[in-house]
């Protein structure tokens, strides 16, 4: 793992990371993925380990609106850290500069 | 320390109020609190609460609902209406919940007074407390020591006397390890037991909620009452997803060797071994047995889990709620607010979590990962044709000090015993198995019952035999 690599991931996962940051995330995240490594011999043969379905599965229900309209949008609004109206605000999308 | 069916009995004969015990409650977290840092929020409204309890009791008695009256602490990622829930974390410091978690609408509708919301390692990421914004957790039998994590405001809320039983959830160990740093039961039912609507998402396919209780009986009640199929939560379980686990009244135990050969304090060890003596004496089988895939879960664990969080955490955008940083523009919004509102572990996570996911690695990682489950599982089918239940303690060592883990990874490894569970989604009840002794206090360590999926109720009857019945 390199600093330019973890830079990348940082880009990736939309979190500015300082330089000192930078430095002990790429040692840290080095040794762990060494350590992780090793999946790949206890994984063993894909062919032994024929995917199963288990019981546990998932379940889904019908696509339906399962509560009254509006009864949770002023609690919602009122979590929204910028709201017009009965809108959120945010940056535009279309045309930035950078 | 009062335990929920002492209370029970007290409210129902009216020896005790329940606005009584709530005062108390209040007055313990107001003379401790500020020392052990155990509550994040205190909830003095509930009071009200109480007093209807009260007024419940004389004129329902015993047909009043089963945790009537009975003050909870409820770990902070958990939602309730109308509270402040923050998950330990600067992201949230002042999100209030929009609605209740399905566990929390059951214990409502059970009659329990919420009191308060306890701290916890941020979006229950560690295994010490100490990964909280809002400071660290300090242990109530031990005040240089850590409570475990990440429910250790959870353990410390019930260990230091302030409320009979706790909420936790368990991703990699989160109830098990503190309940065993702080000499309480603490239960991670089987995957699918509990509902997750309302709890926020970590490892979507580890996480349980569960209880933090002085007895085992205890545990079981609150788990009777969170548990079942809740249409809100599709990864619920119903009564036939699993065939039938009978409880029984003699167990055989297996106890994988190999596996404690390595990485386990000696103390702790002993104090295992003399569990497992105990266990023979009064009549179980105890016999070794060999989980070579089982044992290494932890490479597996970390991983499944950070690329789960990288997933979960993206939700976080400083959009729709929670912290929101001004930048030049949407990208720069998301990188500032996500900077300044999660701390260091997280970020951690989420970067090892984007990197095993990213195109070019995904299959030497997570295919690789999700492929040790699958034989872990495997093998564990295997071994409970045999055995009733798999011993192991809970931690490798005792409750250690404050800011003594530094490495992550040393970190990490608090979890060997309680992660491959976790990615198995098997139940598993943590109990105190007794005390090693450090610098003069007496620590509590714990022991860890694996039953097979679905085997909830055999662990309740076995842990009630060995741990309540010797109290």
């Amino acid at each position: 793992m390199t600093k330019e690599e973890v830079e990348h991931l940082a880009k990736l996962a939309r979190i500015e990371l300082s330089p000192a940051e930078v430095e002990t995330f790429t040692t840290e995240i080095s040794a762990i993925l060494e350590y992780v490594s090793a999946v790949k011999d206890i994984a063993g043969d894909a062919a032994d380990t024929a995917p199963t379905v288990g019981r546990h599965h998932n379940i889904f229900r019908k696509d339906e609106v399962t509560n009254e309209p509006n009864s949770f949008t002023e609690a919602l609004l009122a979590e929204m850290p910028q709201t017009e109206g009965r809108f959120m605000v945010v940056k535009k999308i279309l045309n930035t500069d950078s | 320390m009062h335990t929920i069916s002492e209370l029970r009995k007290k409210f129902v004969a009216g020896e005790l109020s329940p606005v009584t015990v709530f005062d108390e409650a209040i007055a313990t977290i107001t003379a401790k609190n500020g020392n052990i840092n155990a509550f994040l929020a205190v909830f003095t409204e509930a009071r009200d609460e109480a007093v209807a309890a009260e007024a419940r009791y004389k004129a329902e008695g015993d047909a009043a609902p089963a945790l009537l009256g009975i003050p909870l602490a409820v770990k902070s990622n958990i939602l309730i209406k109308g509270k402040n829930a923050t998950a330990a974390s600067k992201i949230l410091e002042n999100y209030t919940a929009t609605y209740d978690a399905t566990v929390i609408a059951r214990l409502r509708a059970a009659g329990a007074i919420f009191i308060g919301a306890t701290n916890m390692d941020e979006f229950a990421m560690g295994g010490s407390t100490e990964n909280s914004a809002f400071g660290p957790t300090k242990n109530p039998l031990d005040t240089k020591r850590v409570p475990g994590g990440s429910s250790g405001g959870s353990a410390a809320a019930v260990a230091m006397g302030a409320v009979p039983a706790a909420l936790g959830t368990d991703t990699g160990g989160s109830i098990r390890q503190p309940a065993s740093f702080c000499g309480l039961v603490g239960f991670k039912p089987t995957y699918g037991a509990v509902s997750r609507y309302g709890l926020m998402a970590m490892g979507s396919s580890l996480d349980q909620a569960g209880p933090l209780t002085h007895t085992v009986e205890d545990a079981e009640l609150i788990h009777s009452i969170i548990s079942g199929t809740d249409s809100y939560d599709a990864t619920t379980l119903t009564k036939d997803t699993y065939p039938e686990v009978p409880v029984k009244d003699k167990c055989v135990f297996g106890v994988p060797r190999k596996f404690l050969a390595d990485g386990i304090d000696p103390d702790v060890l002993d104090t295992f071994n003399a569990h497992v003596e105990k266990l023979k004496a009064e009549g179980h089988t105890v016999v070794d047995i060999d989980l070579p895939v089982f044992e290494k879960g932890l490479a597996a664990y970390y991983i499944v889990m950070p690329a789960e969080v990288s997933s979960n955490l993206a939700r976080f955008d400083g959009m729709r709620y929670g912290l929101s940083v001004e930048g030049d523009n949407l990208l720069d919004v998301y990188q500032k607010t996500r900077a300044q509102g999660f701390g260091k572990e997280v970020k951690r996570r989420i970067l090892l979590g984007t990197y095993v996911l990213s195109a070019g690695y995904y299959d030497a990682y997570y295919g690789k990962a999700e492929l040790v489950r699958t034989k872990m599982r495997a093998e564990l089918a295997e071994v409970f044709k045999t055995v009733d239940v798999i011993l192991t303690p809970t931690a490798p060592t005792p409750a250690f000090k404050i800011g003594e883990q530094e490495d992550p990874l040393a970190m990490y490894r608090q979890d060997i015993f309680t992660v491959p569970v976790n990615l198995t989604g098997v139940p598993t009840l943590s109990i105190p198995m007794g005390t090693v002794e450090r610098e003069g206090i007496d620590l509590p360590v714990g022991v860890q019952y694996i039953a097979p999926h679905g085997g909830d109720a055999r662990l309740f009857a076995i842990g009630k035999k060995v741990y309540d019945e010797r109290q």
